[in-house]
């Protein structure tokens, strides 16, 4: 990491994310729950590591209280890390304040799951559109031709006339790209991109999902898109980190893990996404019953409770990401 | 063919707001056959949710059934007396809501929410009350041993089975199910779907399926019923609306939805547009502002077309749907429109 | 490219004389709108008339007064116009024992009631949305210590402490809305940290945490406009509470001695056993405007709530 940071400080690193062994455990329950030896440490990222170059889009996937949303928000230091570090072009975020931390706040943009609560419904689109600047410190006479470009870069019609709408004047395809348009207004190196379709209805979210790919390749972006959905970060990256319990199981090309998931959980959960054509046979799928309980998750591998190859080994040593082919797989049979 | 065991004939259902009548279910028509399961698919505010509860009567209250008929074993559900369909409810048609959250009250046992159930509509005593929630929870593969507990001690999935126990309670011939999965993860939603269709096979059910995600009707119906703005676009077996579909919606459907199976190059192509706003639904076809097809005739109220047996399509160019749907396959068709 | 230069130069050049910054709405109707009144609900308007009404009286006391309300006054025959009845040689509303004219002290003693009502209102709507926005947004330790301090305040009782306060520091109606507002902020701060902590999880605070604006910032734009008409809301509760306060005090002596209000004039009638002389002129008039400021109050409360939780109503 050291080297990597030097380097930084002459040429710029091929890595522009970089994180190592990352934590971010949260306090839950009370004195009490301690007292009757229940755990009162919910461990949302459990020491994940990977890189992230520049360029690259990667898709975050798992279910549910996986540590997927929390890992985005400690990439964008919405959150306090608990342990390890997280290194963004070549600055370590925790050191990160003030001066620095407006600058990062200008590079490093997040795409919000739900469009019709990311917008103050008491400002305009052109009063939305302008924080960011404002806060950029650009001239007012040069914010209105940037919100009308962000507007015409994320593709929507007419960009002018949405400028004295209010946010329940507009449907939420044209939300989520107005959401779209003010974290790239200021032109961000990396963007992150929390299921940014899922509240949007069928018919329109492949417009946006177009958009999202458009926008990434011309402004050459690094993207995080974070989904339950593998078809949905299939679409849009070709890189994916699969999470289970706030651990990495799986790492690699997106294709390769669509074609031959190699963890057991993997395995599973691509089996599980449903196929829109009904004349598709479907095998049973390949896991167990029961769900993933964050407060108390097994000892050695986390998912060794539902996973149909567990041995005694997983019990007792907690896998470590191993490279397999082109990927890290975190899984004893590897 | 037999007798369809539900028949739904213009149904119209409208919201009063302030002053306002906003039809929101505006002349539908479909059967449910006997044994199958039907997708009732379409996006937020098209009217299917307000469809299913109303097949129930159990609408808001600034809404009335304004018109239509639901033929369900020869009675008439919209004319019906209250106590009448009230003896209907749970014991004939029963409801699986989205959120079982909702339907279980939290300062009760499973069981003994099961039980009141069994006793009271089912008219059974306590021991036969016992015996059948052991039994229903061997059918959602739930361990008995967990009757006894508390809704909040069950996972999102298990919440899910234990409201499908409920309503398989009293053996009911229908089941209508609000997006029941849609709260769920993949592989629990893949598990709940698995269970439902082997129940409804083993009991030979018939199962209405409200959803917006045309992959969970691809996994587990045999039937499709598409609504678009208050109003049915076509209705048909699986292969006939989402294989092959006759209307242009169902088709431009079927182009924005990412397919894992598919090739990896594939784009999706979008509808453009938003759904109309049902206080001031545009004249004549409803999907003609987003209509890649849209022709002057258009303005005019479109015409249900049965372009096969037991195909119905609200278009007035659905007899060149064989062509239309070659055309809507590229991706161009949809970007002129935008 | 050529075209988007052309299309750039025209949009500086429209943009060159500063003034023609983007249209706002005019700042008087954004502040009634901010303000939100409760027009619809017909208690509410009634309030609102009343207060209207009582404002006015307040404003225009010295014209509208026929004496100064604490002079002494004597009869055209040079005798005392002590308990007069109303009209009798002129007194509008009858005398006072000490041959005061109780129509005057009335009309200059909604001068002091709207005077404590405001001012309490606004300190306990200030005080209380300021502590509430900082325990709220800023959680911690900020919020435990906050809460803690408004703890105490729910500990304090209430009257003797605004009673004992007032007498301790000189009774004034300055110190009685003092005391009054270093109690009356904990339920106002209560409430407005409560909305606080779910407007701080909404997506668009953190949109604009993630776009960059400050803390200071953050409050200001998206939290403030949020939870003004909650403090309005309390505001306005706290005007009835302070006008009947105010009102107990001075009945019960402790109050401002120099200055006229309702509540002296009911005390002044007490002690004169207005009663017993059936002088209802004296001390009806007062009892029936406290009651109706108050309940005007209330009623715009109620227009509020109405308007913040529309459900409550069903």
């Amino acid at each position: 990491m050291t080297i990597l940071t030097k380097m930084g400080a002459t040429k710029k690193s091929d890595v522009l994310v970089s994180v190592h062994d990352a934590k971010l455990h949260y306090q839950v329950g009370g004195a009490f729950a301690a007292m009757r030896g229940k755990s009162t440490v919910v461990k949302a990222v459990d020491g994940v590591t990977f890189d992230i170059r520049r360029g690259e889009s990667v898709g975050l996937l798992g279910e549910s209280g996986c540590g997927k949303t929390s890992m985005g928000r400690l990439l964008l230091k919405l959150e306090d890390i608990t342990g390890g570090s997280i290194h963004f072009d070549g600055e370590e975020l925790s050191k990160v304040h003030r001066k620095g931390l407006k600058k990062f706040r200008s590079k490093a943009q997040l795409i919000f799951q739900n469009p019709f609560d990311a917008i103050n419904p008491r400002f305009t689109i052109r009063q939305t559109l302008s924080e960011p600047l404002e806060n950029a410190d650009i001239p007012r006479s040069e914010r209105e031709d940037l919100i009308i470009k962000a507007l015409e870069l994320v593709k929507l019609p007419e960009p002018a006339q949405f400028l004295d709408r209010y946010p329940h004047q507009l449907s939420g395809g044209q939300l989520q790209r107005v959401v779209m348009a003010r974290a790239l207004i200021l032109q961000p190196e990396f963007v992150v991109a929390d299921e940014p379709v899922s509240m949007l209805d069928v018919s329109v979210r492949a417009g946006v999902l177009n958009v999202f790919r458009d926008v990434r390749d011309r402004l050459g972006l690094t993207a995080i898109y974070i989904s339950h959905d593998l078809a949905l970060v299939r679409y849009v990256c070709e890189r994916t980190i699969v999470m289970y319990l706030g651990r990495i199981m799986e790492d690699g090309p997106t294709e390769d893990i669509v074609r031959e998931p190699l963890h057991p959980y993997t395995k599973a959960l691509v089996a599980a996404v449903p196929v829109p054509n009904p004349d598709q046979s479907h095998d049973p799928l390949p896991i167990g019953r029961g769900a993933p309980d964050p407060r108390n998750p097994p000892s050695g591998c986390v998912f060794r409770d539902r996973c149909p190859s567990a041995h005694a080994r997983c019990a007792a040593e907690v896998p470590q990401p191993r490279p397999v082919g082109s990927r890290l797989v975190a899984c004893h049979l590897f | 063919m037999t007798e369809p065991l539900l028949s739904v004939r213009d149904l119209r259902v409208s919201y009063q707001v302030g002053r306002n009548f906003v039809h929101a279910v505006d002349g539908a028509s479909f059967d449910i056959p006997r044994g199958s399961i039907t997708g009732l698919v379409g996006e937020s505010g098209c009217g299917k949710t307000t469809v299913a509860r109303a097949l129930t009567r159990v609408i808001a209250d600034n809404a009335t059934i304004s018109g239509g008929q639901i033929l369900f074993d020869g009675k008439d559900l919209a004319k019906i007396p209250e106590k009448e369909m009230n003896a209907l409810r749970w014991r004939d048609i029963a409801f699986i809501p989205q959120s079982a959250m909702n339907s279980l009250d939290p300062v009760y046992t499973v069981e003994y929410q099961l039980g009141e159930v069994l006793r009271r509509r089912g008219g059974m005593d306590r021991k036969q009350a016992r015996a059948r929630s052991e039994e229903l929870f061997d059918m959602v593969g739930i361990d008995r041993g967990r009757l006894t507990d508390y809704p909040h001690q069950f996972s999102g999935g298990m919440r899910q089975r234990v409201a499908i126990a409920l309503a398989l309670a009293l053996d009911p011939k229908l089941i209508i199910a609000d997006e029941p999965v849609t709260a769920l993860d993949v592989i629990v939603q893949r598990q709940i779907l698995d269970q439902l269709k082997e129940l409804q096979t083993r009991l030979g059910l018939s199962v209405i399926l409200v959803t917006h995600d045309i992959s969970v009707v691809a996994y587990i119906c045999d039937r499709t019923v598409v609504m678009y703005a208050g109003k049915v676009a076509e209705s048909g077996t699986m292969q006939q609306t989402l294989t092959a579909p006759s209307h242009p919606y169902s088709m431009g459907l079927r182009n924005a939805f990412p397919d894992l199976q598919g090739a990896a190059s594939g784009i999706l192509t979008p509808i453009e547009g938003a759904p109309p706003n049902l206080a001031n639904p545009p004249a004549g076809c409803r999907f003609r502002p987003r209509c890649p097809f849209a022709l002057d005739l258009c303005g005019s109220e479109p015409p249900v077309i049965d372009v096969a047996p037991g195909h119905p399509v609200l278009c007035h160019r659905a007899s060149e749907s064989e062509n239309l749907r070659i055309e809507a396959a590229k991706t161009e068709t949809w970007m002129a429109r935008a | 490219m050529p075209e988007v230069a052309a299309v750039k130069t025209s949009v500086s050049e429209a943009v060159v004389p500063e003034v023609a910054a983007p249209r706002r709405p005019n700042i008087i109707a954004r502040f009634f709108r901010t303000l939100r009144l409760p027009v619809n609900d017909p208690f509410a308007v009634a309030g609102l008339v009343i207060y209207l009404i009582f404002i006015a009286t307040a404003i225009f006391a010295d014209s509208i007064a026929t004496h100064d309300p604490t002079e002494i006054l004597y009869t055209p025959s040079y005798d005392l116009a002590a308990d007069l009845r109303p009209g009798q040689d002129g007194f509008l509303m009858g005398t006072t024992s000490l041959g005061r004219d109780v129509f005057s002290q009335l009309i200059h003693g909604s001068r002091s009631a709207l005077l404590i009502g405001v001012t309490a209102a606004f300190m306990v709507a200030l005080i209380g949305s300021i502590i509430g926005l900082v325990a709220g947004y800023f959680g911690r330790w900020v919020d435990a210590v906050l809460m803690r301090l408004a703890d105490i305040a729910f500990g304090i009782p209430f009257l003797p402490f605004v009673i004992v306060l007032a007498a301790f520091l000189k009774p004034s109606i300055w110190n009685v809305v003092l005391a009054m507002a270093l109690v009356l902020w904990r339920d106002t701060a209560r409430v407005i940290r409560s909305q606080v902590l779910t407007l701080r999880t909404r997506g668009y605070v953190e949109a604009a945490r993630v776009a960059g604006s400050s803390d200071f910032r953050i409050i200001l734009r998206h939290i403030a406009p949020n939870i003004l008409p909650l403090s309005f809301l309390y505001g306005s509760i706290a005007i009835g509470w302070a006008i009947l306060t105010e009102a107990s005090i001075s009945f019960l002596g402790f109050g401002d001695p120099d200055s006229i209000s309702w509540g002296y004039m009911l005390q002044d009638a007490f002690a004169s056993q207005a009663l017993a002389k059936q002088a209802y002129y004296w001390f009806v008039p007062p009892g029936v405007c406290i009651i109706l400021v108050v309940s005007a109050g209330f009623f715009i409360t109620r227009g509020y709530e109405n308007i913040l939780f529309p459900k409550l109503n069903r």
